[in-house]
């Protein structure tokens, strides 16, 4: 086995406005199973990094315990990392956040680290609407311990031991949804052409932006029977569209009629071009995307594609006044005003 | 674009950049493997079967394969492939024993074999296994041609060429040394079934200037003074000497001048210093031996005074184009440069020259004075008589001349046998996975970073006191290992099962070199514009698979593959695997 990846690149490979190639954004060779659905996760958020020129270190990539949320170590090497434990990535992702608005966060987790141990923690990030990217590596089972049954397995799912699962799953984006999260995604790792995008919008986006993603386990659950195998997924998928991010100073498209386009514009000054969108599709619009999501549902099929975007949304930052610097660089006085700063404050309280 | 045809045994062929640019195709990562493992005589059978002169081409091949290496396209050196040639015959054990048995009972048949340069030896060492009688004729008093007559001893020393000219004339060959062949006809009288004419380019062109005639004794032809040299008949030469032209010859004489009392010695151009002919490693081995090089000086005249050479006269001059591109050296209007010298050497070209071949026997030639001899077969306008080495197309090199003489002994051999000459055998292929587990390959498949290693020189006053010291040392042992290491395997190839892929995508996120790209099918050069990394050179191949289940293909671009094996080893199908492709030329005798 090799644990090295050589030092070679192609000598070809496009810069960045850094003057970065991709080798700059990678992490070390991956150590998941060969054809993991997780490596091309992996492998697309290294090339949306790149495309959107962030400094490696300018990034913080946080992360539970699983399969899943082994992958920092495998792409953003250069940037700053947190491996926190099983379900609690939100959390040290909220402090993290608060203490340094600076930095892009890249959180990801699995299925079972989100859907089971880190429900109440997922749930909450959202409510909050912490200006993140929480990547759910969705292979509808616990990959790391051997493959049991997630609580995102879809019922009548079968197993690579045979045994088929008796529960309803959770529609992880469609509770997203429902918790009023402002950006929320669902792609498969099989596609990067829709998931590079979708990771450069949920990046630009300023508030909580959810991407489910599925990402089959090909050692426990790619087996005929399962609904979350390469096979089956892509049987099954359908897309609202395709999506791109475009930079600033793009030509903008207007027209917002179905089979055209529309770019639709972020906070950070890049737009969202989506394509095609179906006629009944709009990404505004909470309650169309939950149906939507719902009568695929009841079709058999996956929905993917940029479900709905807030972009004038009021992130945790804003919404509890913190500081806009980041604490580090705050000096002696400003982090200690002084007693009679305490004492105005003591008054008030009395 | 189509599926690409891996059963064309061209197509795994053409991956192996070195075995491919090698004129005989030698096999060379498999060599390079064995001399990695100490296993110095495998390493040199291998390439004796190939090239015939191993220790002769490891010290002074023109090695084509260098600039085609892989290695050269991902860093900034291809692996001193040349230079590993030599550790495999510097180090081997006794050979004899795997050389070809001769057969006790001969075939009948008897071959003619006209000057016993590289060629000829090549086409002995095919045919006399096979029974052949072999008459090996030369107007020198050993064998090895101009490997002998023009290539110095300080780069190519006599023990060496000794041995392995040594192995071919012990297979029972018939040598006519020191007989000029002054008739073709005579020897075509004497009725051998065949006659291979390996003669060489043997004529050194003049230089007509004013002054050249009085100058006389003190002018020499670059190549008649070098063989007069080996041959021991010149022993000096003048403190100042000019050299003129730019190419190896060029090199060779300024080199030994220096070893025989010059010492001013300056080679003169006519055209700019990077346009000279010369490899650039002779180059700098003569500018290493204190030689200056002078660009753009044209020779004018040979000035004689007393009855003695002085010097000559040059024309400064530049390079300009004209309207059409077309490139000419014009005066920068300078008066004209005076250069001493004692002796001048003209070493401005090689000809061929057939004054012994009769209009009678057939042998047609062109306007140039060249002979009709077909590319592939080597026959001549007379089909008995066939012609090989520098003789058949012009002056080349050593590799080249062996490569000639393995097909000349084919076609030889199939006349002789009543075949048509059209009905060659195809080459000997095999393909075989080194899988030896899971994530276990039999080939080292890690990438090394090592940059080149520069092989040691003899201490420069010693050298330039001993025109026979030879003065490359060689690599040490552990030296050549770390070089072996640099190779990257490219003969064991990426080979791509389309029904087993998945489409995952693992082999496309691992492979450093981004040369795998799975998208829709389209012409090539659209094709090449869409790949994960932009496929700019169109002389490597792309491997293109059938349509897979998403409508796809998998494309690969052969060009910065590392063959590190890691597409194969992250495919979860095994749709990827190492497999070693051998390929060897066919020969009359392997
Ligand atoms: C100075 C110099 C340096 C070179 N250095 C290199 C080098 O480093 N590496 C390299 O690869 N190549 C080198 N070459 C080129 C290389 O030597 C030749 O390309 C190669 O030897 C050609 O081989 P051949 O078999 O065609 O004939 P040759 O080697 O030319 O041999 C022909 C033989 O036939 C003899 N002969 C010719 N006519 C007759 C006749 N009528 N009767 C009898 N005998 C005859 C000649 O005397 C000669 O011995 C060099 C050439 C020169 C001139
Ligand atoms: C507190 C705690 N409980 C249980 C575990 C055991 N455990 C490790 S990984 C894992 C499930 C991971 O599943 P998922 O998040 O879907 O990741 P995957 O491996 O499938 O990518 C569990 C239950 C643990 N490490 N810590
Ligand atoms: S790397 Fe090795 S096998 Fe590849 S071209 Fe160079 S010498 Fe040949
Ligand atoms: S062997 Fe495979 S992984 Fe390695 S460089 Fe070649 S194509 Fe890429
Ligand atoms: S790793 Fe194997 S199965 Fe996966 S895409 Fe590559 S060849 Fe196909
Ligand atoms: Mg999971």
């Amino acid at each position: 086995m090799t644990y090295i990846r050589p030092k070679f690149r192609h000598p070809d490979l496009p810069k960045n406005d850094l003057g970065y190639t991709t080798k700059e954004y990678e992490g070390s060779l991956s150590t998941l199973c060969a054809g993991c659905g997780h490596d091309s996760i992996s492998a697309s958020i290294i090339e949306a990094c790149f495309e959107l020129s962030i400094p490696p270190h300018r990034i913080a990539k946080l992360s539970g315990i699983g399969c899943s949320s082994k992958t920092p170590t495998y792409f953003l090497g250069n940037s700053h990392g947190f491996n926190s434990v099983h379900g609690r990535m939100p959390s040290v992702a909220t402090g993290a956040n608060m203490a340094n608005r600076d930095l892009t966060y890249i959180g990801v987790s699995g299925d079972g680290d989100t859907a089971s141990i880190g429900m109440g923690q997922f749930v909450h990030v959202i409510r909050r609407n912490l200006n993140m990217v929480y990547i759910v590596m969705n292979n509808g089972c616990y990959g790391l311990t051997k493959g049991q049954d997630s609580a995102t397995a879809d019922e009548g799912s079968k197993s690579k031991a045979g045994s088929v699962n008796p529960f309803q799953p959770i529609d992880l984006a469609g509770l997203a949804l429902e918790l009023g999260a402002s950006f929320v995604a669902q792609s498969f790792s099989g596609d990067k052409e829709q998931l590079i995008p979708l990771i450069k919008a949920a990046i630009s986006h300023q508030g909580f932006a959810f991407i489910n993603v599925i990402s089959p386990c090909v050692t426990f659950n790619n087996n005929p029977g399962s609904t979350k195998s390469y096979d089956y997924v892509r049987e099954h998928i359908e897309s609202t569209g395709k999506t791109d991010l475009v930079p600033e100073k793009t030509e903008i498209l207007t027209s917002y009629e179905s089979g055209t386009g529309t770019d639709v514009k972020m906070h950070d000054g890049t737009y969202i071009r989506l394509e095609k969108l179906a006629a009944n599709r709009n990404p505004f619009d909470r309650m169309g995307a939950m149906n939507a999501l719902q009568a695929a549902r009841n079709r058999n099929e996956i929905l993917t594609g940029l479900l709905f975007v807030e972009t004038e949304t009021e992130n945790l930052h804003h919404t509890i006044n913190s500081s806009e610097r980041p604490l580090n660089s705050l000096l002696q006085e400003e982090l200690c005003p002084g007693s009679l700063v305490l004492a105005d404050i003591n008054d008030e309280l009395r | 674009m189509k599926p690409t045809d891996t059963s064309n045994p061209e197509y795994f062929h053409k991956v192996v950049d070195c075995q491919y640019a090698c004129p005989a195709h030698t096999p060379v990562p498999e060599y390079i493997r064995l001399i990695a493992a100490g296993k110095y005589t495998e390493a040199y059978m291998v390439n004796w079967e190939s090239n015939v002169f191993p220790g002769i081409l490891g010290r002074t091949c023109d090695r084509p394969c260098e600039p085609a290496c892989r290695r050269g396209r991902i860093e900034e050196e291809p692996v001193a492939i040349c230079r590993l040639k030599r550790v495999a015959a510097d180090n081997k054990d006794d050979v004899k024993a795997f050389m070809p048995a001769i057969p006790s009972q001969m075939n009948g048949k008897r071959v003619a074999l006209i000057g016993a340069g590289p060629a000829s030896l090549t086409v002995a060492r095919d045919l006399a296994p096979l029974g052949y009688e072999i008459h090996l004729y030369d107007e020198h008093e050993a064998g090895g041609g101009m490997m002998r007559s023009q290539i110095p001893s300080f780069r190519l020393p006599t023990e060496v060429l000794n041995e392995e000219v040594g192995y071919i004339l012990d297979m029972g060959i018939h040598t006519h040394f020191k007989t000029y062949v002054s008739s073709l006809n005579e020897i075509l009288e004497k009725g051998y079934d065949a006659v291979f004419v390996g003669t060489g380019a043997p004529r050194g062109r003049n230089l007509d200037l004013p002054g050249r005639e009085e100058a006389g004794k003190n002018v020499h032809i670059g190549i008649e003074w070098l063989a007069s040299v080996a041959f021991e008949h010149t022993h000096k030469i003048g403190k100042k000497v000019i050299v003129l032209g730019g190419g190896n010859t060029a090199m060779d004489c300024c080199r030994t001048s220096r070893r025989l009392g010059g010492e001013q010695v300056k080679v003169v151009v006519r055209s700019p210093f990077s346009e000279m002919k010369a490899s650039p490693w002779e180059i700098e081995d003569a500018m290493h031996e204190d030689i200056p090089i002078l660009e753009n000086h044209v020779p004018k005249s040979f000035v004689v005074k007393d009855g003695s050479l002085k010097g000559m006269f040059f024309e400064k001059v530049m390079v300009e184009y004209d309207d059409s591109g077309k490139r000419k050296l014009v005066p920068v209007g300078e008066p004209d440069v005076f250069i001493e010298a004692d002796d001048v050497l003209v070493a401005i070209g090689q000809q061929n020259s057939f004054p012994w071949i009769e209009k009678e026997t057939g042998v047609n030639f062109d306007e140039w004075g060249m002979p009709f001899v077909d590319r592939a077969t080597h026959q001549s306008s007379n089909k008995k008589v066939f012609f090989g080495g520098d003789s058949a197309f012009g002056p080349k090199n050593v590799i080249t001349a062996v490569a000639h003489g393995h097909q000349a002994a084919i076609s030889i051999d199939l006349y002789c046998q009543g075949t048509a000459l059209t009905e060659r055998p195809a080459p000997f292929t095999n393909l075989v996975s080194k899988k030896m587990g899971i994530h276990e390959w039999s080939y080292d498949n890690d990438v090394v970073n090592d940059q080149r290693f520069i092989v040691p020189l003899a201490e420069k006053k010693a050298a330039l006191s001993d025109r026979k010291l030879e003065v490359e040392l060689g690599f040490d042992i552990a030296t050549a290992v770390k070089e072996a290491h640099r190779c990257l395997n490219c003969d064991v190839q990426t080979v791509f099962e389309k029904d087993k892929c998945i489409e995952c995508d693992a082999c496309v996120d691992i492979c450093p070199t981004s040369c795998i790209t799975f998208t829709l099918n389209g012409e090539e050069e659209d094709l090449r514009s869409r790949l994960k990394a932009p496929a700019f050179n169109i002389t490597q191949d792309l491997y293109v698979s059938d349509t897979l289940a998403t409508k796809r293909v998998m494309v690969k671009d052969e060009d910065v593959c590392l063959h590190c094996g890691l597409c194969a080893e992250r495919c979860p199908t095994s749709a990827w695997d190492m497999q070693q492709y051998l390929y060897k030329v066919t020969k009359a005798c392997h």
